[in-house]
């Protein structure tokens, strides 16, 4: 209890209760750190802005801390640590741009456009439900 | 039980079931140390320390695909989609795509790795060739011809729910050779900056461009092993069950392939094992030969979205 744990992913939710159907209580972002309180199944219930919690899935976190700005001494320290790791780093925005200079040929302008796709959490409820859909796990 | 590492890798199909039972015996090693029990613990103690060179062999293993972050799959993976888009057009009608996201990305919250770097994306491609492909990242592209063997939700869903499943079990990441991933983690950003030195850089595109060939060449030209298919599939079963799709449709949609296949073609024939085989493993999964009678309101969403496809 009370483990400090890491956003591992550009961004994801907090909610209500362990499922995707939970409402959203607040978005949190790559490297912010939360504190456990407890686990059910792949969900994990944090504490955040002081006296709030909400549920949040596992595979969103890691209990490595993930250094955005590294300082020297993390830097060294990243590499003989379990615990440190630092965002940016092995294949990263800097790899990809050298890959794209030397591979002109491939082009990224559809796969830039296919991540804009996204669907709200309110147009995934309406899907399920039209479609009859009671997915384990619990209604909204 | 408490559990020790949070990171994603416990998710891996079979590293979970493996590291599930080293978590536990560790746990006996651990009430083990620093009592005396005799003959009967001398033994206990050997048993336990087999148990926990397994268990240190399986962390070897997942050690090296643990190094990769979610941000480092989240860049392999835009890099194969930008490959899979040079071999294969995208199909542009807006709204089969935007039906195809509405599933594959509800389906995508109910699978055992809901959230990736940047999430799920799906996307038709324009070919009539039998294939659907997954990045590392979550970019699920289907063609044309896939989506011909579809007659209902229910296949379609059993299609998007494979794919999830490849990427679920790191089928993409585990293509690639184990030191080429040490080799570029093991290089690290200049102090003080998320910037690599020019050396660096060059060794790292280097590493990157193998690891991509890795997976492109068993994604899109070999095909993954029998095994992974397999288990792709067994994990589609059981995300379609807990959203509520019937898995049977994965049956259905693997007959209308089994006819339209041409043998020795370079689609799926080529690629994965035979339906026929693969409706062979999934009979002991799924009861029934078919699926059910669709459910009215979403045949017509279905059958909307993808008449002109």
């Amino acid at each position: 209890m009370g483990e400090l744990l890491t956003v591992q992913v550009r961004d994801c939710q907090i909610r209500t209760k362990p499922s995707f159907l939970g409402a959203v209580l607040a978005t949190v972002h790559y490297g912010d750190r939360l504190s456990s309180v407890q686990t059910k199944d792949s969900w994990v219930k944090v504490s955040f802005s002081g006296a709030k919690q909400g549920w949040i899935h596992i595979s969103a976190l890691t209990d490595k801390e993930i250094v955005l700005h590294p300082s020297a001494r993390q830097v060294s320290q990243s590499a003989s640590s379990d615990e440190l790791a630092l965002a940016g780093k092995g294949f990263n925005k800097q790899v990809e741009e050298q890959f794209r200079q030397q591979n002109s040929q491939i082009s990224f302008t559809w796969v830039d456009k296919i991540e804009t796709y996204h669907v709200s959490q309110k147009e995934i409820g309406q899907f399920l439900e039209a479609g009859d859909l009671k997915p384990a796990g619990g209604a909204a | 039980m408490k559990q020790r590492k949070l990171s994603r890798r416990s998710f891996l199909a079979t590293g979970a079931r493996i590291g599930m039972t080293g978590l536990s015996l560790s746990a006996s090693s651990l009430l083990l140390q620093g009592f005396d029990f005799g003959d009967l613990g001398s033994t206990l103690q050997q048993a336990t320390k087999l148990a926990d060179s397994a268990t240190k062999s399986f962390n070897a293993v997942s050690k090296a695909l643990e190094d990769i972050t979610p941000e480092q799959e989240y860049y392999i993976g835009r890099t194969i989609g930008a490959i899979v888009l040079s071999k294969y057009k995208p199909y542009e009608q807006k709204a089969s795509n935007r039906y195809l996201n509405l599933l594959g990305q509800s389906l995508a919250r109910f699978s055992d790795l809901p959230e990736l770097f940047d999430g799920y994306h799906f996307q038709i491609l324009d070919s009539t060739e039998i294939n659907a492909f997954a990045t590392p990242s979550g970019m699920v592209f289907v063609t044309r011809g896939m989506l011909h063997c579809c007659a209902h939700e229910d296949a379609l869903a059993a299609v998007l729910a494979h794919e999830i499943g490849h990427v679920q079990l790191k089928h993409g990441l585990q293509s690639i050779e184990k030191d080429r991933i040490t080799k570029a983690t093991s290089i690290l950003a200049i102090e003080g900056t998320k910037n690599f030195a020019k050396s660096d850089i060059a060794n790292l595109t280097s590493t990157f461009e193998d690891s991509i060939n890795d997976i492109t060449s068993s994604m899109i030209n070999n095909g993954y092993s029998r095994s992974f298919e397999n288990e792709a599939d067994a994990a589609a079963v059981t995300l379609l069950k807990r959203v509520g799709y019937d898995p049977a449709g994965l049956i259905d949609m693997l007959q209308i392939m089994n006819k339209k296949l041409k043998p020795g073609g370079l689609d799926f024939a080529k690629t994965h094992p035979s339906p026929e085989s693969r409706i062979e493993s999934l009979k002991k999964l799924v009861s029934g030969a078919g699926a059910q009678a669709p459910q009215v309101a979403q045949q017509r969403r279905f059958e909307t979205a993808l008449k002109e496809v």
